[in-house]
C-alpha cells in the first residue's frame, strides 16, 4: 500500500493529543506496560508526574483510573485493544456502573494489527463496550481525527472507549476537516443516492475505495465515517436509509455486535432497507500482513463494491 | 435491616463493626453535611456485601437517616444491596464485584499526592477477597508507587461464601503474603478496641509506603448463632433467631 506509508496510525493521533493537553494538570494518563505501542509514551516523557505506569495489569489500572477520577482527574488510560477486555468487568462495574468519567484507548485493535495473530487482534471490543450503559464508544479511522477526538474527549460527561489502530492508513482528514468532527455524529465524506457506505476505523480507506468502483459502474454512494459507535448517530442512519435505500456497513471486527450491529438495530426500529455487513465473520484472524488478511476475510474495496450490488438488488 | 428484608450480609459485617466505629469515630476526616468534601478521607470498603455494617456507621455519623436504612435491598432504595456511591451519601466507592477496591484505594491516593493533600484512603478487604486476583496487581503497585496515604484492613475472619477459607483456598499467612511485597504489617485482635486504636496510628505513622492492617475477627461476633458459622455469610436471621440476637448485642 504505497498510499499508506504517506499517511497516519490512528494511534499517533492518541498521542499527539495527550501531548496537546500536556498544560492541563486534571489530565493524567496510565498505562499498563504497552506505552510505547499506544503512543502514551509521549506524554509519559513529558510529564511524567501525571502518568501512572502499573505494570502489566489491566484490571488494577481501570479502578486505579476510577478512583482518581472521583478525586477530580481526568483519565486516559491505554493499553491493547485484546487487554483492556481483560479488564471488562472492572470497567463494567467500577466505571461504567456508577459513570465515572475514565477514558480508555484500546490500541492495535482489528485483524489490521497482522503478524502478532488472532490472540492480538481484538475484534470484539467495539461490541462489548458498547452494551454497557452510560459508556461512549469511539473508533477513528486515521491520525488526525484520532487526535481531534481524543481532545474532545477531555470535557466528555461519560466514560469512554476509543479504539485505535496499529498500521498507518490513507488520511481521510486535514486538521481543518478534523476539527468539525463531533462525538456522535457521523461525518459524510461522499453522497450519492444508490447506496450508503457506512464505515469506522482502517475500513473507511476501502469504503471510499469501493465507491470510486461503483462510481465508475455508475452506481453512487455516500459514504460516512461512523467514529462514533455508540451514542450512534440514529438521525443520520435513518436519513441514510431513507435516501438511498441500502446500507452496506463496513469494520475491522466481528460483523457481530459492533458497527454492523449497531446499524441494523436501529434501521429495523425506523425504517427497515437491506443492510449488508463487511466485517469479521465469526471467526478468529490469523498471523499476516493488514492487507492479506482483508483479502483474506473478504473486506477489501471489491468485497464492498459485492456487498452494495448485493444490497442494492434486495430494494 | 438484614431480617426485615430477609436478605443481606451480617456475619461479615459484624467482624468488621468494631474497626468500622473505631475508623469513623476516631480517624476519618469526613463531613455529614457535605459528604461530597473534596479533601475528605476516603474510605473504600471493597467487600461491599457487608454494607450492613457501613449504613449502620453511616446513620450514627449523621450520613444518612433511619428512613434511609429501612430502604435497604428495597426498589429505589438508598441503601443498595452492595454500598454504591452513586446510592449512598458518605460511601466513596461502588462496591459488590471483589477484588476492586484496593486499586480504588491506589488512585484517590494517588490523587491526593498529586493534589498535595495529606487525605487517606483507607480500603477493607475481605480475606477471602484476597483469592481474587487483581488484589495482588494492586498490591504490587502500592508498593512500586511508594503511597504512604494508602492504609488497608483485611477483616480476617476465615469465612466465605460457601465455606471456611482454608477449606475454599488456603491462604496461610496473610501478614506474611503483604510484608513479602514490601508493605509495613501489623497484626491485630479486630475486636479488641485499644489494639484497633493502637493499629490506625501505628498506620498513620507509615508514610513511605503502603500500610496494612490484618485484624484477626470472628464473623458474626457478638451472635452466639452467627460466631464462626459459614451459614450466616449470606443469610438473614428468623424472626426467632433476630429476637435473640437483639438481646445478646444490646
Amino acid at each position: 500500500m504505497s498510499a499508506a506509508s504517506s499517511g497516519g496510525a490512528s494511534r499517533d493521533g492518541y498521542g499527539s493529543a495527550l501531548l496537546e493537553m500536556i498544560d492541563d494538570d486534571n489530565v493524567v494518563v496510565l498505562e499498563a506496560d504497552l506505552g510505547k505501542s499506544t503512543k502514551s509514551c509521549l506524554f509519559r516523557k513529558e510529564k511524567p508526574s501525571h502518568t501512572v505506569s502499573l505494570g502489566i495489569a489491566e484490571q488494577n489500572m481501570m479502578l486505579v483510573a476510577a478512583g482518581m477520577a472521583t478525586s477530580g482527574y481526568v483519565p486516559f488510560a491505554s493499553t491493547f485493544a485484546i487487554f483492556t477486555e481483560r479488564g471488562f468487568e472492572q470497567v463494567r462495574n467500577g466505571i461504567a456502573r456508577p459513570n465515572i468519567v475514565v477514558h480508555i484507548c484500546g490500541s492495535h485493535g482489528g485483524i489490521h494489527t497482522g503478524t502478532d495473530g488472532s490472540s492480538a487482534q481484538s475484534i470484539e471490543d467495539l461490541a462489548i463496550y458498547r452494551t454497557l450503559p452510560n459508556m461512549t464508544v469511539i473508533h477513528p479511522c486515521d491520525d488526525i481525527s484520532t487526535k481531534a477526538l481524543t481532545l474532545s474527549l477531555r470535557h466528555h460527561k461519560n466514560p469512554s472507549y476509543m479504539r485505535t489502530a496499529r498500521n498507518k492508513v490513507m488520511r481521510a482528514y486535514t486538521e481543518e476537516s478534523a476539527n468539525q468532527l463531533e462525538i456522535g455524529k457521523g461525518h459524510v465524506h461522499r453522497t450519492g443516492n444508490d447506496v450508503a457506505i457506512i464505515a469506522c476505523g482502517v475500513m473507511l480507506n476501502e469504503a471510499k475505495n469501493a465507491a470510486e468502483i461503483l462510481s465508475n459502474n455508475g452506481i453512487e454512494a455516500t459514504v460516512v465515517d461512523m467514529h462514533t459507535i455508540k451514542p450512534l448517530d440514529s438521525e443520520l442512519v435513518d436519513k441514510l436509509a431513507q435516501e438511498c435505500g441500502a446500507i452496506v456497513t463496513a469494520e475491522d471486527h466481528s460483523v457481530i455486535g459492533g458497527l454492523g450491529g449497531a446499524v441494523a438495530e436501529c434501521v429495523v426500529s425506523m425504517n427497515p432497507v437491506p443492510i449488508e455487513r463487511i466485517g469479521v465473520q465469526d471467526r478468529f484472524g490469523e498471523s499476516g500482513g493488514s492487507d492479506e488478511l482483508l483479502e483474506l476475510l473478504g473486506m477489501k474495496a471489491d468485497d464492498i463494491v459485492s456487498a452494495a450490488h448485493r444490497a442494492i438488488e434486495r430494494k | 435491616m438484614v431480617h426485615r428484608v430477609g436478605a443481606g450480609h451480617p456475619g461479615g459485617s459484624l467482624s468488621a463493626i468494631d474497626m468500622l466505629t473505631a475508623l469513623y469515630g476516631h480517624q476519618l476526616r469526613v463531613d455529614p453535611d457535605n459528604p461530597q468534601w473534596g479533601d475528605r478521607d476516603r474510605f473504600i470498603m471493597s467487600k461491599g456485601h457487608a454494607s450492613p455494617g457501613v449504613y449502620s456507621i453511616l446513620h450514627e455519623r449523621g450520613f444518612i437517616s433511619e428512613d434511609d436504612m429501612s430502604s435497604y435491598r428495597k426498589l429505589g432504595g438508598t441503601c443498595q444491596g452492595h454500598v454504591d456511591m452513586k446510592w449512598c451519601p458518605g460511601v466513596d466507592f461502588s462496591a459488590g464485584s471483589l477484588g476492586m477496591g484496593l486499586s480504588f484505594g491506589i488512585g484517590c491516593a494517588i490523587a491526593a499526592s498529586l493534589d498535595d493533600s495529606n487525605r487517606t484512603a483507607w480500603v477493607m478487604l475481605g480475606d477471602g477477597e484476597l483469592q481474587e486476583g487483581q488484589v495482588w496487581e494492586g498490591v504490587m503497585a502500592a508498593v512500586h508507587h511508594e503511597i504512604g496515604n494508602l492504609k488497608v484492613i483485611v477483616d480476617r475472619n476465615g469465612i466465605q461464601n460457601d465455606d471456611f477459607c482454608e477449606v475454599q483456598m488456603r491462604m496461610f499467612d496473610v501478614s506474611e503474603k503483604f510484608a513479602s511485597f514490601g508493605w509495613a504489617v501489623m497484626e491485630i485482635d479486630g475486636h479488641d478496641m485499644n489494639e484497633i486504636v493502637n493499629a490506625i496510628d501505628w498506620a498513620n505513622q507509615v508514610t513511605d509506603g503502603p500500610a496494612c492492617i490484618v485484624m484477626h475477627t470472628i464473623k458474626g461476633k457478638g451472635v452466639s448463632f452467627m460466631e464462626n458459622n459459614p451459614k450466616f455469610h449470606g443469610a438473614a436471621p428468623s424472626d426467632e433467631q433476630f429476637e435473640l440476637a437483639m438481646e445478646e448485642l444490646s
